[in-house]
């Protein structure tokens, strides 16, 4: 809510974890661990731990929502009420409402939707544990699972947040950063075409100081858009051992 | 779904910098806001952009603080999106754009420190002010997120609540004969930048806002930005969101202005 006293930055300019300013936490990315899902992702982000499951192209229910020209996109992002530290209800709160918008407008720029009309593409989005950075560790987790699902995509989608912490612009901020920093900013992108699909800032910013944040952040995504490709590929490289 | 027609008509404007209502890409529509319209509520604001017509409500009532921040007031946007606006809206319970607006609005007058919540406590830890605003659209004729968050801070600016004070039995009494104003740090100015094909334009009406790719909502505090929302099924380039960044800056002035001039504020 507010900037309160808490020394975020050490005196050696070091985070509560240990981590550098511009430093991201450890990701781990693997890529089709849910056997009934067309593609599916399971993605670790220190402790924010995020799955995403893809059905589709599919028939679409309620009919009348199909489109002739283009395959509809769904997205429901969900945390489970045991990922934040007061147990949450089930139930979709406003806040779930509002991200599971955004993250379908952070991907749908990256699928060829014209390719499948009259179709819906479903994409489920369970937060298990909540840790900071939970919309941005979705949209990583949910486009490796598009891709893996073998839906054309123009680019993968990476995403990265960055924040402000006792006056330190830092990347990828966890629960306690968010809770007692100055700023919340995540950014979605398609690295490969330099466009950003998502963005939202929460929190107080000069015009210099949001630039230096988006050109802080859109070089984390680089580097996750790296580590992305690398997860799918250790999936296929896997299938290929198997037979 | 728009016809051919209308789309070509306004593309083809756009290609020479026009809008099909004569407006220039960075032009805001006609603003008439109308202050203290509701007697009922403890303060209210109307907002015309253009044929887009919303109404802001503020109630107050005093309630319990959120456990995290004991010491300050409590402020709660909720907007609705009636079927009186538009023949597209569905009666029901707020749908996911209603949602995202009322959120976007919420996290702009939060962040800005509008009303300065601090001095809404009355008990710490047990009594304060909650600030409901309500946003009804009346009239969806583009850019409800503009309108809607001129009417927000409108409404707070000029609504005025009871004297709270706290009895030797330790009760919060209320003194309704001596009402007094929020107290206000600052005024806000939300701006929203949509592009349409190559071009980015300012305060879009209904029939831009369908054919465009991508909105960016900011609302800005004095030369500061404290919120943004990406919106829409399609890309900004990283340029274009700077582009959009400064476009909007430019017309804060204009925008905060058009609010103290209706509410008053700052005249006495």
């Amino acid at each position: 809510m507010e900037a309160k006293n808490l020394a975020l930055i050490s005196p050696e300019g070091l985070r509560i974890d240990g981590r550098k300013p511009d430093e991201i936490r450890d990701i781990k990315m693997t890529v089709g661990v849910l056997e009934n899902a067309d593609g599916s992702a399971y993605v670790e982000q220190g402790n924010t731990k995020v799955y995403a499951a893809v059905y589709g192209p599919r028939e679409v229910h309620p009919r009348h929502l199909a489109s002739p020209d283009k395959a509809v996109i769904r997205c429901r992002y969900h945390m489970t009420p045991f990922s934040v530290e007061e147990r949450k209800s089930p139930a979709p709160s406003r806040r779930e409402i509002e991200l599971s918008k955004v993250i379908r407008e952070a991907l749908t720029p990256a699928i060829l939707l014209e390719q499948f009309p009259f179709t819906v593409i479903d994409v489920f989005v369970e937060i298990i544990n909540a840790d900071g950075s939970t919309r941005c560790a979705s949209i990583i987790a949910a486009s490796l699972a598009l891709a893996s699902a073998g839906i054309p995509m123009r680019d993968l989608v990476a995403a990265c947040s960055v924040g402000k912490v006792n006056g330190v612009l830092v990347l990828d901020v966890t629960d306690t950063e968010d809770k007692h920093g100055e700023v919340d900013m995540p950014l979605a992108m398609m690295p490969n075409r330099n466009e950003v699909t998502l963005l939202q800032l929460d929190g107080v910013l000069s015009v210099e100081e949001l630039e230096k944040a988006i050109a802080m952040v859109s070089k984390a995504c680089r580097d996750i858009y790296e580590r992305q490709k690398n997860a799918l590929k250790a999936k296929y490289l896997e299938a290929r051992k198997v037979n | 779904m728009m016809s051919k027609v209308r789309r070509k008509q306004i593309m083809e404007a756009l290609s020479s910098n026009k809008r099909t209502d004569d407006r220039g890409l960075e032009d805001v529509r006609n603003i008439e806001i109308r202050c203290g319209i509701v007697p009922n509520a403890d303060g209210s604001a109307e907002v015309r952009l253009g044929k887009t017509l919303t109404i802001a409500g503020v109630k107050m009532n005093i309630g319990v603080p959120f456990p995290d921040t004991p010491d300050m007031g409590v402020l709660i946007v909720n907007a609705e999106f009636l079927p009186i606006a538009s023949p597209t809206f569905e009666p029901g319970p707020p749908d996911e754009n209603a949602i995202e607006l009322a959120r976007v609005i919420d996290r702009g007058l939060r962040r800005s420190e509008m009303v300065d919540l601090k001095q809404l406590c009355i008990i710490p830890g047990k009594a304060v002010w909650e600030i409901w605003v309500d946003i009804h659209a009346l009239n969806h004729d583009g850019n409800l997120m503009d309108a809607s968050a001129m009417a927000s801070v409108a409404a707070l600016l000029t609504a005025t609540l009871p004297k709270a004070a706290v009895n030797d039995k330790g009760e919060v009494t209320l003194d309704k004969s001596a009402r007094q104003k929020l107290p206000i740090k600052g005024v806000p100015a939300t701006i929203t930048v949509a592009k349409v094909g190559d071009k980015l334009l300012i305060d879009p009406c209904l029939d831009e806002e369908e054919i465009a790719d991508a909105f960016l909502t900011m609302t800005f505090i004095g030369d500061k930005t404290c919120s943004i929302q990406k919106r829409g099924e399609k890309a900004l380039s990283i340029e274009e969101t700077l582009r959009c960044v400064n476009i909007a800056r430019k017309k804060v002035e204009e925008l905060v202005n058009a609010v103290k001039e209706a509410t008053g504020y700052g005249k006495n």
